[in-house]
């Protein structure tokens, strides 16, 4: 599904990602995790577009993207959402949703600006359709009309990921979905990540600190620490891994000495 | 208060005119809008005249600056390639059908707006403004030049043409209205239904967080050059209103002054909503005529005295706007929402 080859990526004498390789595989959940300067967010910079990595290659569904724009990239079927919102915040929560589906509508500038006709009929069965798999199934429908800015921290989080989801995504790409939220906003969330993969066949790929989340919800997981890969596998195989564990807790000796 | 719009499809909740205020409101304004001749006498269709046409060059500067949120301060020389079009294809063509005339005006301006928007795609904000700043300076020399004399009338500005509509020369004030206010309508209706799709919707977006929208599927490059073009073509079919509503034109009259008083304009009403160039507009273009009345009973129409209020006047209307923007910065929309909050709420509100 996604691929990423020898990557490298590196800003001056910063190295920020070292050779890393690894696949995210079909209608998988596959988690990145690393202390925090690991690479993470630069690697899913480097997968949805932002940075092009000096060195290797990103493949999609067998193709290879590592030089096209992040905007090519989201007509594929790859969506993200960011560590910080990164909302329209002078936009009400349905008209941030209606941008996920920019690519899946097709009225151009004449039909909209007519409206009448074409462009209504199509805006009108998108917003029955988004009503319908994004808001009823997030469960966002108290807040549709509400500005974006005006919404708690955990909801503005919520509406991201609805905006990438109204994509209808192949890949969907989350940030640390989960960051800063109580325990019972990340039990929300975990599940509708796992409904997302399961009702839609979605392949995720996630950025988590949280790692009770991550060790419950992830296929697979990929260390990451200093922009090198240390490890992948099940949770089971990470969490018995030693080096992880090395990166996370420091060294036996050093604890012994 | 204004209540009782219940909803049970989506068409309806998508709908702009939504309450009865908002459907009786319209078609006031629209009957005002044609009425308005009947009692207006020559010198007040001028001015509307002006003012229409304003409108629909800051209604396009709107889609540019207010939505988009990328700076110009070269949208002067769109409607002057605007109004020269509209005189050089006259020239060509004798009695050129007006929309003909407007499309045309409107399509070249478009071409000049996607050469000026080429910076957007590299700076943004303040060094957007100074890149757009030498569409004004490039632009009237070119017009001013001996060797386009020709077409454009050099320096001496040329003569411009009446609208015909078969065979029927629209050359009275009342006339030429009637063509603008039409075109006004309909250009504003767009830019009102662009942002409520896909398109506009697409252009709010880049305003608001450009990482976003490309994140989104939202080309940068294709989505700003086309914004640069339509408010360019909005300034370019307002530059053909120019030409027909006045009987010369003068290179002067499109200079950089022009540029900034369409985004004073803009800046007055409202960025970023259709009723912002409106008001805007109709705030800036009044006030100096206000002033002039005011100032002509004070001195009694003598001469002497006039010629010192003039001055005067100028700093009065800079005072006021300064005054306008420290206490309504988001302009003179802010006051209409705040207005009807109060009576769609009352007698509950205070």
């Amino acid at each position: 599904m996604l691929t990423v080859q020898n990557a490298s990526l590196s800003f001056g004498g910063i190295r920020a990602l070292v050779d890393l390789s690894f696949t995210a595989k079909q209608g998988e959940i596959t988690s990145v995790i690393g202390p925090n300067g690991a690479g993470k967010t630069s690697l899913f910079n480097v997968i949805s577009g932002f940075y092009q990595p000096q060195q290797g290659a990103v493949l999609f569904e067998g193709k290879d993207i590592t030089h096209i724009r992040p905007d090519q990239r989201a007509k594929l079927g790859i969506s993200r959402t960011f560590q910080n919102i990164a909302l329209f915040r002078g936009m009400t929560v349905l008209d941030n949703i209606k941008l996920g589906g920019h690519n899946k509508l097709s009225s151009g500038l004449f039909a909209s600006g007519w409206f009448y006709g074409a462009a209504q009929r199509e805006e009108v069965a998108f917003r029955a359709e988004i009503e319908r798999d994004v808001i009823d199934f997030l469960e966002l429908d108290h807040i549709r009309k509400a500005p974006v800015a005006a919404l708690p921290y955990g909801l503005q989080k919520r509406v991201e990921l609805a905006r990438a989801l109204a994509m209808k995504p192949k890949l969907l790409m989350l940030d640390e979905p989960v960051a800063g939220m109580n325990r019972e906003e990340t039990e929300d969330i975990a599940r509708f990540i796992l409904d997302i993969q399961e009702q839609w066949g979605t392949t995720i790929l996630l950025v988590e600190h949280d790692m009770g989340m991550v060790m419950d919800i992830s296929d697979q997981v990929v260390v990451l620490n200093f922009g090198r890969q240390i490890a992948a596998g099940t949770p089971h195989e990470v969490q018995q891994n030693p080096a992880v564990i090395e990166a996370y807790l420091g060294s036996n000796e050093a604890g012994a000495a | 208060m204004i209540t009782g719009h219940y909803k049970t499809a989506y068409a309806a909740d998508e709908s702009i005119w939504n309450n009865w205020a908002k459907k009786s409101g319209l078609v006031i304004a629209l009957i005002g809008l044609f009425a308005f001749p009947l009692f207006a006498n020559n010198y007040l269709l001028l001015i509307a005249g002006q003012i229409l046409i304003y409108m629909i060059a800051v209604t396009g500067v709107n889609v540019l600056v207010g939505y988009t949120g990328l700076m110009s301060l070269g949208h002067g020389a769109f409607f002057a390639v605007g109004a020269y079009t509209a005189v050089i294809a006259h020239n060509a063509v004798e009695n050129l059908f007006p929309l003909i005339t407007l499309a045309l005006s409107a399509g070249v301006a478009a071409l000049f707006g996607l050469l000026f928007g080429l910076p957007s795609l590299r700076v943004k904000g303040l060094y957007l403004a100074v890149a757009t700043l030498s569409a004004n300076f490039i632009i009237l020399f070119l017009i001013r030049q001996d060797w386009a004399a020709p077409w454009t009338g050099g320096r001496q500005g040329i003569e411009t043409p009446n609208a015909v509509i078969f065979g029927w020369e629209l050359a009275s004030n009342t006339a030429k209205y009637y063509l603008i206010a039409p075109v006004f309508v309909v250009f504003v209706l767009f830019a009102q239904n662009l942002f409520r799709t896909r398109f506009g919707r697409a252009l709010i977006a880049i305003r608001d967080n450009d990482h976003s929208a490309e994140i989104l599927g939202i080309s940068l490059y294709a989505y700003k050059l086309k914004s640069f073009a339509i408010s360019a073509a909005y300034c370019g079919a307002a530059g053909a209103l120019w030409s027909y509503f006045f009987p010369a034109i003068l290179p002067e009259d499109f200079s950089l002054n022009m540029s900034i008083t369409l985004v004073v304009c803009l800046i007055a009403g409202g960025m970023g909503r259709t009723l912002g160039p409106l008001f805007g507009t109709l705030l800036i273009l009044l006030i100096p005529e206000i002033l002039k009345i005011i100032s002509g009973v004070f001195t009694g129409g003598d001469g002497n005295a006039l010629i010192h209020f003039s001055s005067i006047r100028d700093i009065v209307f800079g005072l006021l706007i300064i005054l306008f923007l420290i206490f309504e910065p988001m302009g003179l929309v802010s006051i209409w929402d705040r207005f009807w909050r109060f009576v769609a709420r009352w007698p509950f509100s205070k």
